[in-house]
C-alpha cells in the first residue's frame, strides 16, 4: 500500500456491471466457502500501545472463556455440522492453537480442511510491529502450520484484522497469494502490490464481516434464526447476480458462536439450503483462488 | 525503530494446554457419557437475586447497576421490582410446571427479603451465594485479602440469615480475579458457576467443581443486550434444547441447559407468560430432566 497517502491504493477501481465473465467449475454461479477461525486467545497478554486484549481486568473470565469453548466442544459441533452437508472449512488459524491444543487443529486436518493464517494468537496485535517482527510472525506461520499438518499456508487473515503499512507485501513476498482483509467486493479481486524484486501477486478473496457470525450475532444481535435466513439471502443474491460473472459468498465462523445449542441448528438448516439450491461450488478458498487466477491471468 | 519491546513476539506460555494452570483441557464430546436418573437433557434454571445499593461501588459497575446522576430513584427501583414481585411470578410458575430451581442470592436478600428466601427455601429450591450485594464485584484490581474477606463475609450473612451454608458460587458478571478459585476452594465450596467454556460439569486443578451457567442463553443477554423479545428468547431455549436432546440421543451421552433467569427481566407482566409456556413445554418432554445445580453437580460427581 501507499503509506501515508490519503487512497492506500490497494485495488483499480472496476464497475460491477462491466465485469469479466467469471465461471466457475460445473458451471455453477457463486463460489461458497466456509472459513471457521480457530483460534487461541491468551488469559493473560501483554500489553499493546494501541488495543486493550480484553474488556476487563486479566483474567477476563466471560471473554477468555466464551472462547474456550470453541476449543473443549463447539469446534466439534461445528465441523460435524460442516462436513455433513459437504462443506469443508478454510481455517483462519491462530497457529499457536497448534501447541495448545493440537487436538483441534488435528481434527481440521482429517477433515480435509485447508489452513491459512490468522496470526500466532489473537491477542497479538501487529499494529506498531517491526519489519523484522512481522517477518517473525509469518515465518513462523509458515514454519507451525506446515509442522503441524504438511500443509503450506497461502492466505492471511490478519491477528484480530491489525495490519501494518507492509504486511499485504510481505506476505506476498513469502509466496502467499490470498488475503482475506480486504472488503471491497463480491468477486475475486487483484491486490496492487509494491514493484519490486521477487514481489508476488495477491488476491483479494471476499471473506466477510457482514456475514461473519460475531456481526449477526453481536453487532447486528441477530437470534440463531435471523441468522440464519441472513444466510440464505445473502446466498440467494450472490447466486443470481453471479449468473452475469461468478461471486463468492464466505461464511466466516467462531465455533463458540455458531456452535451455540440455541444456533447450530438453524445454521444447519441453512448450510442445508445452499447445498442442496444446485447453484454453490462449494470449495476452499485456495480452490478458489486458483479457478479465478486461471481466468484473469 | 519499534516501540513494542522484542517480548511481544516471544510467547513464554506457548505449549501443549492451556495458558494457565486452572483447569485442564478436555474435549467434552470425548469423555465418558453422563447418566442422568432421568431423561437426557438436564434443564438448570438459575435465577438471579440481586440487590443494587443506590451508590454504586466496588471494583467495577455490575451489569444493570445505577445509570443516571444521584440518586437514580428509576434503575434502583425497576431493579427492586424484581425482588418485590418477578421473583414471586417465578416461584408460582416454577410450582406450577412442578420444577426445581436454583436461586442466586446476594447475602443483602437474604437479610432485606427474607420472606422471599424463606419461600425459595420452602419450594424445595437450592441457594447459590452470589456476593454480598451488586457492589460486591471481584476483580484482579481487588487486593487478594479483601477479596478473601468479601467472599467470606457474603457466606456468613447468607448462611446467619437464610439457616442455609450454599455449596454454590456465583460471582457477580461470573467475573474473577486469579485468586477466586482457591478461595472458593478454602470456603468450603463444592462448585462455581462462572466459567463458560464448556456444556456439562468440569473438575479445576484445586478440585472445585465448575457448573457452567451459559450467558449466552441468559435472558440478560438475549433480551438486555440483544434487545430480542421473550418470544424469541423462548424459541432460542427450545432450539436449544431441541439440538440438546438429538445430541444426546446421538452420542448417548447426557446433555444440560442451563437457564440464566433474571426476576426484573423475565419477572415482568408482559414476558412471564413466555416463560410459562416454555416451562410446560419442557416439562412436557422425556428427555428433560429439571435439577437444581447442587443436584447436577453431584450426579456428576458419583459417576467421574
Amino acid at each position: 500500500m501507499r503509506e501515508g497517502a490519503p487512497d492506500p491504493g490497494l485495488y483499480d477501481y472496476h464497475p460491477y456491471n462491466a465485469r469479466p465473465k467469471i465461471t466457475w467449475p460445473g458451471g455453477k454461479s457463486v463460489a461458497v466457502w466456509v472459513a471457521p477461525n480457530l483460534e487461541y486467545y491468551e488469559i493473560d497478554p501483554p500489553a499493546h500501545p494501541k488495543r486493550k486484549p480484553w474488556a476487563r481486568p486479566h483474567p477476563d473470565v466471560v471473554g477468555y472463556g466464551h472462547r474456550d469453548h470453541s476449543n473443549r466442544l463447539s469446534h466439534w459441533r461445528m465441523a460435524d455440522v460442516m462436513t455433513r452437508h459437504g462443506f469443508p472449512g478454510s481455517v483462519s488459524l491462530s497457529v499457536a492453537l497448534c501447541q495448545h491444543h493440537p487436538e483441534v487443529v488435528a481434527d481440521a486436518d482429517a477433515r480435509g480442511w485447508e489452513f491459512f493464517s490468522h496470526g500466532i494468537y489473537n491477542t497479538r496485535y501487529a499494529y506498531e510491529m517491526s519489519e523484522a517482527q512481522e517477518r517473525a510472525i509469518i515465518e513462523d506461520s509458515i514454519r507451525t502450520v506446515r509442522e503441524a499438518t504438511g500443509q503450506t499456508i497461502r492466505g492471511w487473515l490478519a491477528p484480530a484484522l491489525t495490519h501494518t503499512p507492509r504486511t499485504l507485501d510481505l506476505i506476498a513476498e513469502y509466496g502467499l497469494d490470498y488475503t482475506c482483509d480486504l472488503y471491497h467486493d463480491d468477486q475475486v479481486q487483484e491486490v496492487k502490490m509494491a514493484t519490486k524484486e521477487g514481489g508476488g501477486r495477491l488476491a483479494s478473496i471476499p471473506y466477510s464481516l457482514e456475514v461473519n457470525d460475531h456481526y449477526g450475532f453481536f453487532v447486528y444481535n441477530m437470534s440463531g434464526r435471523e441468522y440464519a435466513e441472513t444466510l440464505i439471502r445473502q446466498f440467494e443474491r450472490l447466486a443470481a447476480e453471479g449468473e452475469r460473472s461468478g461471486t463468492v459468498m464466505c461464511i466466516p465462523l467462531h465455533a463458540y458462536l455458531i456452535g451455540q445449542a440455541h444456533r447450530i441448528g438453524p445454521f444447519e438448516e441453512a448450510l442445508r439450503h445452499i447445498a442442496a439450491d444446485g447453484r454453490a461450488w462449494i470449495a476452499t478458498a485456495g480452490e478458489i483462488v486458483d479457478a479465478w487466477r486461471e481466468q484473469v491471468g | 525503530m519499534s516501540v513494542l519491546p522484542d517480548s511481544y513476539t516471544q510467547y513464554s506460555k506457548r505449549r501443549e494446554g492451556y495458558d494457565h494452570d486452572l483447569y485442564a483441557w478436555s474435549n467434552m464430546h470425548a469423555r465418558p457419557s453422563i447418566t442422568w436418573p432421568e431423561g437426557s437433557v438436564a434443564v438448570w434454571l438459575c435465577v438471579s437475586l440481586e440487590w443494587f445499593p443506590i451508590t454504586p461501588g466496588g471494583p467495577f459497575t455490575a451489569p444493570g447497576h445505577m445509570v443516571t446522576p444521584y440518586p437514580d430513584y428509576r434503575h434502583y427501583t425497576a431493579r427492586d421490582y424484581g425482588n418485590r414481585v418477578g421473583a414471586w411470578r417465578f416461584l408460582d410458575a416454577f410450582e406450577k410446571a412442578g420444577v426445581k430451581a436454583s436461586f442466586a442470592a446476594n447475602a443483602a436478600i437474604a437479610e432485606r427479603y427474607p420472606e422471599l428466601v424463606a419461600a425459595v427455601s420452602a419450594g424445595g429450591h437450592e441457594i447459590i451465594a452470589h456476593s454480598t450485594d451488586m457492589n460486591g464485584t471481584i476483580d484482579s484490581t481487588l487486593d487478594p485479602a479483601a477479596e478473601r474477606a468479601l467472599i467470606a463475609e457474603a457466606m456468613e450473612r447468607i448462611e446467619r440469615a437464610s439457616g442455609v451454608r450454599p455449596t454454590g458460587w456465583l460471582s457477580i458478571a461470573r467475573q474473577q480475579s486469579f485468586a477466586t478459585l482457591d478461595i472458593l476452594k478454602e470456603q468450603g465450596l463444592t462448585y462455581c458457576c462462572d466459567w463458560v467454556n464448556d456444556e456439562l460439569p468440569y473438575r479445576f486443578t484445586n478440585g472445585l467443581v465448575n457448573l457452567p451457567l451459559n450467558h449466552e442463553l441468559s435472558d440478560r443477554q438475549i433480551i438486555t443486550v440483544q434487545q430480542k423479545s421473550a418470544d424469541s428468547w423462548a424459541q432460542s431455549m427450545r432450539d436449544a434444547f431441541d439440538w440438546l436432546a438429538r445430541e444426546a440421543k446421538e452420542s448417548g451421552g447426557g446433555r444440560m441447559l442451563p437457564i440464566h433467569l433474571t426476576p426484573y427481566i423475565m419477572g415482568l407482566p408482559y414476558r412471564i407468560g413466555a416463560l410459562e409456556c416454555l416451562l410446560a413445554d419442557l416439562a412436557g418432554r422425556e428427555e428433560a430432566w429439571f435439577a437444581r445445580g447442587d443436584r447436577i453437580v453431584a450426579v456428576w460427581e458419583a459417576q467421574t
